[in-house]
């Protein structure tokens, strides 16, 4: 079974389509670089995966079953362009508000077992706006990853980074893909997204471009990849 | 994790960071000792044009108070994009609808019962002589006004002017559950206790409760994902 599949996907935005007759699949366990120029449909797409949003037209199947279904959306995680953290909460309370909602069994343990993963434990009292740019993502990731859901959905999750924070994101999500997660990602960071994945799903204006593997190429030059939409670099 | 734990969380999450932050909760206690303090000067009432007026009076400022707490319903969870998670997560769309009906209604009871002593100092009113059918038509019809204000907090959260589409869509809605909450009051307020005439206004409240509440949970994914 295909951890996503989508036929003839299409998302309508008054006229305008955001998507249109998106075709593919991907295989579990597999980490996609979901790329393409700004309004290529990335967001959309995540978003329709993430069950926020339902299809125009055509089918999207998240292990078999629709994303809109709330069993189905226990098996992903999506960390969409905010954090999704409440400011009134500690850092704790946040991430304890994830696992009553995912239903985990072991909660507290589970929650400083992460808040340590994320370097995060000695500020658990702590507000997320009081956090760095780099505190709230690690948070964010840490709400996402410790349902250790079957498939995870990022939107630009390197965005606004430094270095250290992105190594810290980075090998968040290696653990999580070696732990067998289907990693969907968008990002900008061409280079950075190119090394995570293994397999690439390129947009342009809506429609898929290029679905597949990740190339020698592609990791030499990043920018050679808009080439397979007919772009330049 | 079923729709009720679901609401039991919502509730539970809201109801913490309103204690926290206590933006909508001083809003709408301070507006409404305002109105309390300003009508009874304006309308400079005897005992029973005060009992006679209370109904509405009261309700007219639960009503006013009660959108200010529920404009802030699903406003709350934009900042960080907390709405999408919580749409993203496990939780039923009825729980989330219901958790979030259920935190306005108690911060709105809070708001009514707080109020109820103030109105009785000012307006030189014995109310506690029915308080236990009064209390009982507070919640029936505080919790009518919350579970359809929810659904259209939710509906309208995306709006730039939700401030004022959200009471121009709840209100006229609102208008028979209104009629029923304003006479039962009035009635009890005068201590008189329930009788023939005053049921039939309680079945009303009783019946629309039951009649949007199922409404909800049937529209409630419609509602949150359209």
């Amino acid at each position: 079974m295909m951890a996503v599949e989508a036929r003839r996907l299409t998302r309508y935005f008054g006229v305008q389509a955001a998507l249109r007759q998106a075709s593919f699949a991907i295989t579990p366990g597999s980490c996609v670089a979901l790329l393409g120029r700004n309004g290529a449909g990335k967001t959309t797409l995540l978003r329709l995966l993430a069950g926020l949003q339902s299809p125009s037209e055509g089918t999207l199947t998240v292990f078999g079953k629709d994303p809109l279904m709330p069993a189905t959306r226990q098996m992903i995680g999506f960390l969409g362009h905010g954090s999704g953290l409440y400011d009134e909460l500690t850092a704790e309370e946040n991430l304890l508000l994830a696992a009553r909602m995912a239903g985990l069994p072991g909660k507290r343990e589970r929650v400083k077992d992460w808040l340590r993963r994320v370097q995060l434990d000695r500020v658990s009292t702590q507000r997320p706006h009081e956090f760095s740019r780099g505190m709230r993502q690690r948070l964010a990731l840490a709400r996402v990853l410790l349902s250790q859901p079957k498939l995870l959905l990022l939107d630009e999750p390197l965005t606004a980074l430094d270095d250290r924070a992105t190594a810290i994101v980075r090998d968040l999500l290696s653990q999580a893909q070696q732990a067998g997660a289907t990693i969907l990602m968008s990002t900008h960071h061409l280079s950075e997204g190119l090394q995570l994945a293994n397999q690439v799903l390129l947009l342009h204006r809506g429609s898929v471009s290029y679905s597949g593997e990740r190339t020698e190429v592609m990791l030499q030059d990043p920018a050679s990849v808009y080439a397979l939409c007919g772009e330049g670099a | 994790m079923n729709a009720f734990q679901a609401t039991l969380l919502v509730a539970g999450k809201d109801l913490r960071m309103e204690l926290r932050s206590k933006d909508s909760l001083n809003a709408a206690i301070a507006f409404s000792m305002a109105m309390l303090v300003l009508f009874s000067f304006a309308f400079d009432a005897d005992a029973e044009q005060a009992r006679e007026i209370a109904g509405g009076l009261l309700w007219l400022i639960f009503t006013f108070a009660g959108t200010l707490l529920l404009n802030r319903s699903f406003a709350r969870e934009l900042p960080n994009d907390c709405l999408e998670a919580l749409l993203a997560s496990p939780l039923p769309a009825a729980g989330i609808l219901f958790g979030k009906a259920v935190s306005n209604a108690v911060l709105l009871l809070a708001v009514e019962l707080i109020c109820l002593p103030v109105f009785g100092i000012f307006y030189n009113i014995a109310w506690t002589r029915q308080w236990l059918p009064l209390l009982a038509v507070l919640i029936l019809a505080t919790w009518g006004m919350s579970v359809i204000g929810t659904v259209f907090s939710a509906l309208t959260v995306h709006l730039q002017l939700r401030e004022v589409m959200l009471p121009v869509l709840v209100y006229p809605v609102l208008i028979p559950s209104l009629l029923a909450a304003i006479l039962l009051s009035a009635h009890l307020i005068g201590g008189q206790p329930l009788n023939g005439d005053t049921y039939a206004w309680l079945r009303l409240l009783v019946g629309f409760d039951v009649i949007f509440t199922l409404l909800t949970g049937a529209v409630a994914s419609k509602v949150l994902v359209g």
